[in-house]
């Protein structure tokens, strides 16, 4: 194909582009969020700045609308009040044509990991490559959905095959391999540990930290997973009562004197995260941390 | 405007050729330099990166694989790119991304193949299911206060009570048609006081409990498949099992049981309307007076014809429900099953009631109930 006609091709396309990448320092910034079920409030007047290139672990109880707080930044939800403002453009009053230009710039893991399931796993991450980016070579698209599937550490192999079957830690680093097909600036996890085996959590927590350092993502991460939180997380927003009632370090939380918060970290579970984590911190003494995570240890990461 | 990469080919003093790589190197200006690297033939000595823009994993993918590919060496890359190079390299592989697929010429005789073996495991299976319906059965009449009446009657309300305006809609109109239609064919011999006769015996014999199997198929068939399979997918009738509640018990006798005592009541309800429909057509276009109608269908339809009735209506019933629960017993792996089965359950249910009813005519009409 000449240069032409993949211009040509890519003229005729609907969805509108804008390549440039983010630079501003807040890619994601909830201002007044509102949400309202049938008279129930889960927010109310909730803000919220995600940092560029930090990975923010966002922790609640169960119901406090950590999931539709996703949902909203994401345009699932549409919110009853307030505004949701992701990579620079307004979420809240997008149309669907203009939407689509940021929909290639993020990757969304849900909870189950969501693939189709009448495709093979490969196939699945090269539905958001032929969507948004039809000039690409079919072989090159092959290529990409292999490296990608190997990135997010599953055997080769597993590319033919169909979600049903793999197991359930298959299932959600072949969500992340879809989540990450269009080299996205930002990646919005939910829950990516809940269900996997310790060994598989800690694995998976590895690999978002080193992908986020790697590929310099900024990270939204939806978490009940204290060693999560310890292991990766730059800061963390606590959400309860409809707000976030703090957004900070696990120290700097620490030092804030909400009841939910001491509860929560200082608990039995709370103190053996913080456990072993010292004791990993133990470990790395005279390495420089961040340059260890720079440097990617894992296969093929 | 979109910005591509590209690149400028130069050749220095010693012969080699340098490829200086120019524009953003990300997956969306990446499109037009893959290909011409891909057709590109001469040897490489080196990439150059330090005329390129921003890079991601799939421009440094690109740029890895050519080096690879040309033997060249990468110089100028700036920190970012160093780091995505190393960590997209070593992950060439040749796996497949599509599931295996045949050749045509082997596809066809392996699909035929699949087609026989899965008919006959489908025999064999269904068998099973009838045995274990009946094992279930067997055990619900010694133990009756198993049964499972909330659920019965749920079921009885879905399948019965619902139905009832579609159902008699359905059959007043069909009654209409026939005595009408019949009329203007009848009128040829002068007989058109035979279409009361033609009216009340297809209604009741077969037109009335045929297409309340039909409409039971689409409905109740279609639904029972449909929530089974969602819960096999879902696992939730593999909990009943881990509790110790039989899914044929909770499941599959409460709507094989409604579907049962259902089907008569509906057929006759249906073949009631049919005849009504009739009355109303012949009182308005034929000049026979309603009450003329329903006495004459008292002195024209036998008493026979109520006993066929009431004699293939549950058996109707019993097909439909178990064609439905068993397509949504037999859902396995993902969501595309469930409309599969939801839909063999209805083509399978509706063929099963039309081949037992060709067999019921000839059965009835030669024991004498013509």
């Amino acid at each position: 194909m000449s240069e032409e006609q993949i211009l040509a091709r890519v003229q005729g396309r609907a969805l509108p582009f804008d390549p440039e990448r983010y630079q501003g320092d807040y890619p994601v910034v909830v201002e007044g969020l509102v949400n309202r079920f049938d008279g129930h409030t889960v927010h109310d007047g909730l803000d919220l700045k995600v940092r560029r290139g930090e990975v923010l672990g966002v922790v609640g109880g169960s119901g406090t609308g950590k999931s539709v707080l996703m949902r909203s930044i994401i345009g699932l939800q549409i919110p009853s009040a307030g505004h949701i403002e992701v990579l620079g453009h307004e979420v809240t009053d997008l149309g669907e044509g203009r939407q689509a230009d940021i929909r290639s710039r993020w990757g969304v893991l849900f909870q189950g990991g969501a693939l189709f399931s009448t495709l093979s796993v490969g196939e699945n991450v090269e539905v958001p490559l032929r969507e948004f980016y039809p000039e690409l070579d079919a072989q090159l698209r092959h290529e990409i959905a292999r490296f990608k599937v190997r990135l997010s550490g599953l055997p080769d192999e597993t590319a033919s095959k169909f979600p049903s079957e793999l197991s359930g830690g298959m299932r959600k680093r072949a969500g992340l391999a879809r989540a990450l097909a269009l080299d996205p600036e930002l990646l919005f996890l939910d829950e990516p540990t809940a269900g996997l085996d310790p060994v598989g959590a800690a694995a998976f927590d590895r690999l978002t930290r080193e992908l986020a350092d790697v590929l310099g993502l900024t990270v939204f991460l939806i978490t009940h997973d204290l060693d999560t939180l310890y292991e990766i997380c730059d800061r963390v927003a606590v959400l309860a009562d409809g707000k976030v009632i703090g957004v900070g370090s696990i120290p700097e939380l620490l030092a804030m004197d909400h009841p939910w918060i001491q509860e929560y970290f200082n608990g039995p579970r709370g103190r053996a995260a913080k456990a072993s984590q010292d004791r990993a911190d133990h470990k790395r003494v005279g390495q420089d941390r961040a340059k260890a995570m720079d440097k990617p240890t894992g296969r093929g990461a | 405007m979109r910005e591509w990469a590209d690149f400028t080919a130069e050749t220095d003093a010693s012969g080699g050729t340098r490829l200086a790589l120019t524009g953003p190197l990300l997956i969306s200006s990446i499109g037009v330099l893959d290909r011409k690297l891909r057709d590109w033939q001469e040897p490489v000595a080196e990439i150059d990166l330090s005329g390129a823009g921003l890079v991601d994993t799939v421009g440094a993918w690109t740029v890895w694989r050519f080096a690879r590919d040309s033997g060249a060496k990468i110089t100028g890359a700036s920190e970012d790119a160093r780091r995505l190079i190393e960590a997209v390299q070593g992950s060439q592989n040749d796996a497949e991304i599509e599931p295996e697929r045949l050749p045509l010429i082997s596809r066809v005789p392996a699909s035929i193949g699949n087609h026989v073996y899965n008919g006959g495991v489908g025999v064999v299976r269904l068998l099973g299911f009838l045995g274990a319906i009946l094992v279930a059965f067997g055990s619900l009449v010694m133990h009756p206060s198993r049964l499972r009446f909330a659920s019965i009657t749920r079921q009885l309300e879905l399948v019965g009570v619902s139905a009832l305006f579609i159902i008699g809609l359905m059959s007043f109109l069909i009654g209409i048609v026939i005595a009408q239609q019949g009329a203007v064919q009848l009128r040829q011999f002068g007989a058109e006081i035979y279409t009361v006769n033609l009216t009340g015996r297809l209604a009741i014999r077969e037109l009335g409990v045929l297409m309340t199997a039909i409409m039971v198929a689409g409905r109740s068939g279609s639904a029972f498949a449909a929530q089974i399979g969602t819960m096999k997918l879902t696992e939730e009738v593999d909990a009943m099992r881990t509790i110790g509640v039989s899914p044929m018990e909770a499941l599959i006798l409460p709507r094989l049981m409604a579907a049962v005592f259902m089907m008569p009541l509906l057929g006759f309800y249906s073949a009631g309307l049919a005849i009504i429909g009739g009355a109303v057509i012949s009182d308005l276009t034929l000049g026979i007076p309603f009450g003329t109608f329903l006495s004459r269908i008292q002195e024209v339809v036998p008493l026979h014809d109520i006993w066929v009735c009431m004699v293939k209506a549950p058996v109707f019933g019993l097909i439909v429900a178990l064609a439905g629960c068993y397509q949504g017993m037999q859902v396995q792996g993902n969501s595309e099953q469930v409309g599969l089965r939801t839909t063999m359950a209805v083509v399978q249910g509706i063929f099963m009631v039309i081949v037992l009813d060709a067999f019921f005519a000839v059965f009835f009409t030669e024991v004498g109930w013509g």
